[in-house]
């Protein structure tokens, strides 16, 4: 019989070494649909390390990549720590990407030291106040917050492609649903010529100090903290939970909206209505990888980038579907779930009872 | 008025439960697991599976009910995997549901693209044709509203009577309603938690996984990316609406059904004047709003998201 017993002290080389094994465990169990799809599964494996860390050009490409994965992996973190469990990063990133291109495509002209942080704003504004939705109806009304963040994203979506189609649509666009460019002064460069990784990467990577250090350094990441380890503890200990909620969820739906804004300026410089290819979900998938660590958060989005950047390029040159990717972010996601089984518990091989008399004789 | 025309229209209400009928068989499902203390976001990609799954049996060859088998018995392979997830191992039931959700989705979708690798446009199948039940059928207003549907749709109806029926006249429904309540007295009872937890789950992941197949085997013929389109998590707010009984359950879907269908006739007439994507919100809307209305009294079963450990009080 196996019995799990809680550890005393959790070690951090557990901490790291947890997400790891999930990580190796996701890609061994990947071998089972690539042989089943008829490719050599050693070549394939071989193919996607190529894709991901090959050239310059894939590098950059994996972190072009990992830049909205950090974001909404912290949007993720932030959120899942208190236990308030938005979901619904995917409509925030679109809102936020909305926001930035209704200010950022003409609207207004300024130098870029203007333009830029304006856009960031406006998309950090956008991503919050459409989190305060759910959350306020958690806080108020009780409604829970997992079913109305999953059915925002929905609704977001939609409002999208309704502005795309309509007042938002470029009237240059050869009639393809698609807003107007963000202006020149309001994207973000690129950190080298003729590659796509670009300033978005140093936004995330700042993001995610500012949140390690609110989270470890900070009272208010003390009664975040709190608030998930037992709400009503929490507030017999006079922590304005319904405060902590609301300034989470703000939190929460910004980066979400900045890793749009982030998308929308430093990308892909136009909005379309498949601008995310479902970041807001991986950056779930992410937060759970690093424990919902905000510097765990960037190890994870690079591993999960290189998962989506290795997968693509493989699937260009085998006969294996890039849904492969998809698979091995779930099964990482799933890996890790059960590996942090280890972290959180110490597995004994218990005996199964055995009469008194014949133990006294084994022994 | 044109709008009562349309209410009073039999060829709406067709429509509406033919709307309702995947919700049906999603809500019933959620209903068994939240009943039995299992919150179950793997809904939304166990919808998938089951559409991926009995479209593709019957493509291959297999008859339409060994098809809506097939999808059960999927969809009850990724309940077991969330039940040993949650219950024995007790890992968070949100995270473990969205867990399955992407690796349900993701292996439906890998499977799909590497059987058909380069299709056109997605094949079809024979699917189920609506029943010509003599007599009744040819009942006003009733005949073409209700007995004009699917077969799956009188399956859907059926389930709802049997959970109903098993739940609270059997004590197999007494034993899986208490160990969503108290599970540490089932356990006092000499019952297993676990097996009737991971039971549970996987019933009502079956019956899910009917709600997907119906879309891929009744109401279309073709299996397309991205067609479950939120449908199962519409089902865990209509569960709560429902306040986690079947009847309710069927009141709620048709009801659901009824604004569906009412928005696409709406659309119609209103033609161009509103986008169409705003008709196209009001079902998520919708289930926003009744998740909200009754969030308040909601009697959630009591040992909803707790993991129980044996011998733990």
């Amino acid at each position: 019989m196996i019995r799990f017993e809680p550890r005393e002290n959790v070690s951090s080389t557990y901490a790291v070494l947890v997400p790891v094994i999930a990580g190796i465990a996701a890609l061994a169990l990947a071998a089972i649909p690539i042989s089943a799809a008829g490719a050599d599964v050693q070549g394939a494996f071989i193919a996607m390390a190529k894709g991901a860390f090959g050239s310059p050009f894939a590098i950059s490409e994996l972190l072009a990549r990992a830049t909205p994965l950090i974001l909404t992996g912290l949007a993720a973190a932030v959120a899942f720590k208190a236990k308030l469990w938005n979901i619904g990063a995917e409509g925030q990133l679109y809102v936020g990407a909305l926001a930035a291109v209704a200010v950022g495509s003409g609207a207004i002209s300024a130098p870029p030291y203007i333009m830029i942080p304006l856009i960031i704003a406006a998309g950090m504004m956008a991503g919050g106040t459409l989190m305060l939705v759910p959350t306020l109806l958690k806080t108020k009304l009780g409604a829970d917050e997992v079913v109305t963040t999953l059915l925002l994203n929905f609704v977001v979506l939609l409002f999208v492609q309704m502005m795309l189609e309509g007042p938002m649509k470029d009237p240059m666009g050869m009639g393809w649903p698609q807003s107007e460019p963000i202006s020149a002064a309001a994207t973000l460069p690129k950190m080298f010529p003729r590659l796509r990784v670009h300033w978005g990467l140093v936004i995330a990577l700042v993001s995610a100090l500012i949140v390690f250090i609110i989270m470890t350094r900070s009272v208010w990441g003390f009664e975040i903290r709190a608030t998930g380890e037992n709400v009503s503890a929490a507030r017999h200990a006079g922590i304005p939970v319904t405060a902590t909620y609301v300034k989470v969820g703000l939190v929460s739906g910004a980066l979400a909206g900045l890793a749009g804004v982030s998308e929308v300026a430093g990308l892909k410089g136009y909005l379309t209505a498949d601008l995310s290819p479902g970041f807001g979900y991986t950056g779930i998938v992410v937060a759970m990888l690093a424990g919902l660590s905000p510097l765990g958060v960037v190890a994870a989005a690079i591993f999960i980038a290189a998962v989506f950047v290795g997968a693509d390029s493989m699937s260009r040159a085998m006969s294996v579907s890039n849904y492969i990717a998809d698979l091995i972010v779930a099964l990482s996601l799933l890996c890790v779930l059960v590996s942090g089984l280890f972290v959180r518990f110490k597995m004994r091989f218990v005996r199964p009872k055995l009469p008194k008399k014949k133990e006294a004789e084994e022994f | 008025m044109e709008y009562v025309d349309i209410l009073t229209s039999a060829s709406f209400w067709a429509a509406a439960i033919r709307i309702a009928t995947p919700l049906i068989f999603g809500v019933l499902g959620a209903l068994i697991c939240e009943r039995a203390g299992v919150l179950n976001l793997g809904i939304e990609g166990i919808f998938v599976v089951g559409a991926m799954t009995g479209w593709m049996a019957v493509w291959i060859g297999a008859d339409l009910w060994t098809g809506v088998a097939v999808a059960a018995g999927c969809g009850a392979v990724f309940g077991l995997l969330h039940g040993i997830l949650t219950v024995p191992l007790g890992l968070s039931q949100h995270v473990s549901g969205l867990g399955i959700t992407l690796f349900a989705t993701a292996v439906s979708y890998f499977t799909y693209r590497t059987a058909l690798p380069n299709v056109s446009s997605p094949p079809r199948i024979e699917a189920f044709q609506p029943l010509d039940v003599p007599g009744l059928s040819d009942l006003p207003f009733i005949g073409p509203a209700l007995f004009q549907q699917t077969p799956m749709t009188f399956l859907a109806l059926a389930l709802v009577l049997m959970v109903g029926f098993v739940l609270y006249r059997t004590p197999l429904g007494l034993a899986i309603r208490a160990v969503g309540d108290n599970p540490a007295a089932v356990e006092a009872q000499g019952l297993s938690v676990y097996g009737l937890r991971i039971g549970a789950v996987m019933v009502g992941s079956a019956l899910m996984a009917l709600g997907g197949a119906f879309l891929t085997m009744s109401a279309f013929d073709a299996f397309f990316f991205g067609m479950i389109n939120g449908r199962g998590w519409i089902c865990i707010a209509l569960v709560v609406f429902a306040s986690w009984r079947p009847g309710k359950a069927l009141l709620g879907a048709v009801l659901f059904g009824a604004f569906d269908a009412f928005q696409i006739r709406l659309q119609n007439e209103v033609g161009g004047a509103i986008p169409s994507q705003v008709f196209l919100m009001i079902p998520y809307v919708l289930s926003i709003v009744a998740l909200v209305i009754v969030a308040r009294k909601a009697d959630y079963p009591r040992a909803l998201l707790q993991p129980y450990f044996r011998g733990q009080r």
